[in-house]
């Protein structure tokens, strides 16, 4: 490349050059590229196939190749409560992770000062520990003759006397497992919102609240969708916060997509269940960004 | 017992290859690196006798592999958690540790069967490709067991190599997708039952022993009660309960135990449907009365009861077997034959307090720990085996269309 740089200042580089560059480009982006094929983009393709299978008769857990749209239609049928379900724990979930997490990443980003590195440690540092690990804390943490429980029971506040195998579980569980995705994303925002264009909103009469409103909010924007979404896409497909600390009547997609899969040997029926999930996801998402209005995220 | 036995090196030998196969060279740096490949080649000559002594390959049947077992001492056995006796102090197991002190084998253990759905969802693709799943042993219980059996996944056991295999207790012997035991060799087996937390029984129930599924699905202990996720366990006992005979029982009878169970998952009596989980939540009192598994109640202390129903309990069986293609057979089936030690047994059976199926190992455990000899849940009287049942075996289409409507029952 060096030998290449063009020898006089201000002139355009030669088309040799450009070509080589762009080839490099071609070069540098290969391994990406192909690691999205092989452990992405084929395994969809793979998936996609497998979810219009038919069975073969007389055999149970063996399908052959077809174009079955009416696995689509029944798996929507059977299942739709547990869509609607996992749909309604995330958006809770992602709801509430918001309302931590913005407070949290604001003082972060704006007052915490010296302690800013250290907080930022903290708030990653339960994922070293592993996820299962930490959901299984939260059976301790909840469980029915824990402190917690008996403190809210105390006061008549738990409908079922118990906290832990309710939906309650489920959310808080959900809600604290995905919380750093929340909070990352808006410290990032914040932390590059210029603080003088806050003062400028008070110099020029705004009370803190407008300011808030017209400035702050606004520019964190794009925090606030890149953590709902990292927040809210793994929430809905989670089956094992729904296993652990929920009830019978609390299982979510993903977990029926693993009983198709491992228990029914009902490899269609799973497929065609994740297909309509990254579906329903997708177009939420779409939706989603269009209304938020920023196209520009990333 | 042991290699040391001439008969065994004898058999061995008999059936070494004299020379070594590229393949075999690329599986044994594979497995070990290049000091492998060394062992491998100095293996053939000097081992076992010579090269005069291996001449050719004995005929297998279909899915036996071109076998490693002179070559690597090694096995690869994969087992369910805690089912092997455990040095508390220093978390080694004693009987295992013997064996690789006697035989000079390295012993892969594993414990990752968690679930034999699971386990299965795991291998099978490699089984149905005719590929090596990279283990010498599984445990698998009955119905499982029965599907690799029926699909041709696992290998014929050689006998001559196993002639402990004769203290298998006799009522092993025959089971309907293994007559005689030609592809299988019982682990340990245990009873499907209740468990329950006495101090918290009592209060709730004013007794400190569960005996009848009506009392489980008292409204007193509404939210306090968990079933297990093991389809054969849960509807073997409620099945039982209701009058049917879990050994041999029509749609009719599954459907109507079934209206039970989903009436008890939808008012809330039934709080989780678990695996192995249920342990934990019984001790930290999150659960008062379970269905769950023999031994592991046991192993929760005297604090907690465990009991057979008196409607009757399940009893199942998990099962030694050799997959499809394994690299060792050889070696696995010598640590078969040392776990058929009477001794050995009671070893373990002393540990895991499960049901051993090795005749002799009752009166060896008289010297291990008196008091175990005569526990009705490790060496189990006729009185006590007539309070269970062995689920009854299921084609795979009608196993997929119970798991169906069971987990149609614990979804809510």
């Amino acid at each position: 490349m060096a030998a290449a740089v063009p020898q006089a200042g201000g002139q355009a580089p030669p088309a040799s050059v450009v070509q080589r560059k762009s080839r490099t480009g071609y070069v540098l982006l290969f391994p990406g590229m192909a690691w999205l094929a092989v452990f992405f983009a084929i395994p969809l393709v793979t998936l996609f196939a497998t979810s219009l299978q038919s069975p073969i008769e007389g055999r149970t857990g063996r399908y052959k190749p077809g174009l079955e749209i009416g696995n689509y239609a029944s798996a929507l049928s059977e299942y739709w409560p547990q869509f609607l379900r996992s749909f309604l724990y995330a958006g809770v979930a992602t709801v509430l992770a918001l309302a931590i997490a913005y407070p949290l990443a604001y003082f972060i980003a704006f007052r915490a000062g010296k302690w800013r590195s250290l907080m930022l440690v903290l708030v990653i540092a339960p994922s070293f520990a592993s996820f299962l690990l930490r959901t299984y804390a939260w059976k301790t943490i909840l469980a029915d003759e824990g402190p917690i429980t008996s403190t809210l029971n105390a006061l008549h506040l738990l409908p079922d006397g118990r906290i832990l195998n309710t939906w309650i579980a489920v959310i808080a569980g959900l809600t604290y497992n995905f919380l750093p995705f929340m909070i990352l994303p808006l410290y990032a925002a914040l932390e590059k919102i210029d603080p003088r264009l806050i003062e400028a909103a008070s110099d020029l009469y705004a009370s803190p609240q407008t300011a808030f409103r017209k400035v702050t909010w606004p520019l964190s924007m794009p925090g606030v969708v890149a953590g709902t979404l990292l927040t809210f896409i793994p929430a809905a497909g989670d089956y094992i916060n729904a296993e652990l600390l929920g009830s019978p009547k609390n299982r979510m997609i993903g977990n029926e997509i693993q009983t198709n899969f491992i228990e029914y040997r009902d490899y269609p029926t799973a497929s065609a269940l994740s297909f309509i999930l990254m579906t329903i996801i997708l177009v939420m998402v779409f939706t989603y960004i269009r209304r938020a209005g920023t196209e520009d995220l990333v | 017992m042991t290699p040391q036995n001439p008969e065994v090196i004898a058999a061995i030998a008999g059936t070494m290859r004299s020379s070594i196969s590229r393949r075999r060279l690329l599986r044994a740096a594979g497995l070990g690196g290049v000091a492998m490949v060394a062992a491998a080649c100095g293996a053939s000559d000097e081992a076992l006798g010579g090269g005069g002594a291996g001449g050719q390959a004995v005929a297998q049947d279909v899915g036996a592999a071109e076998d490693m077992s002179a070559v690597d001492k090694l096995i690869n056995w994969s087992n369910w958690p805690l089912y092997i006796d455990i040095d508390d102090a220093t978390g080694s197991r004693p009987s295992l540790e013997e064996f690789q002190k006697l035989t000079g084998f390295e012993v892969v253990y594993t414990e990752d069967v968690n679930d034999n759905n699971e386990f299965y969802a795991k291998v099978r693709t490699q089984l149905e490709q005719g590929q090596d799943i990279g283990r010498d042993i599984v445990v698998l219980t009955d119905w499982m067991a029965a599907l690799w059996v029926q699909n041709g996944f696992v290998q014929k056991l050689n006998k001559d190599l196993i002639p402990n295999w004769t203290n298998l207790v006799p009522k092993y012997l025959y089971t309907s997708w293994d007559p005689g035991r030609q592809y299988s060799l019982p682990w340990q087996s245990g009873f499907g039952c209740f468990g329950w937390n006495k101090g918290q029984l009592k209060e709730a129930l004013g007794t400190d022993t569960l005996v009848s599924v009506d009392q489980l699905f008292d409204p007193k202990l509404k939210g306090r009660v968990s079933v297990l996720s093991e389809m054969r366990d849960t509807m073997g006992v409620l099945l039982a309960a209701q009058g049917s005979d879990p050994s041999n029982f029509t749609d009719d009878d599954f459907n109507k135990a079934i209206e039970t169970l989903t009436q008890q998952v939808d008012n809330g009596q039934i709080r989780q449907v678990t695996g192995n989980d249920y342990a934990g939540a019984l001790e930290s009192g999150d659960l008062i009365a379970v269905i769950g598994w023999s031994g592991d109640m046991i192993q929760l202390g005297p604090d907690f009861g465990v009991g057979l129903p008196e409607t009757g309990g399940t009893l199942w069986t998990d099962n030694m077997m050799i997959p499809a293609l394994a690299a060792h057979k050889r070696n696995a089936e010598l640590l078969m034959n040392y776990y058929y030690d009477p001794e050995i047994a009671a070893q373990v059976a002393a540990y895991v307090q499960y049901i051993c199926p090795v005749d002799g190992a009752q009166e060896a455990m008289r010297s291990i720990d008196p008091a175990l000899a005569d526990n009705q849940w490790i060496f189990p009287d006729a009185k006590t085996l007539s309070q269970s049942y062995v689920f009854m075996t299921l084609t795979e289409e009608k196993d997929v269309e119970y798991q169906r409507a069971f987990q149609k029952a614990i979804g809510g």
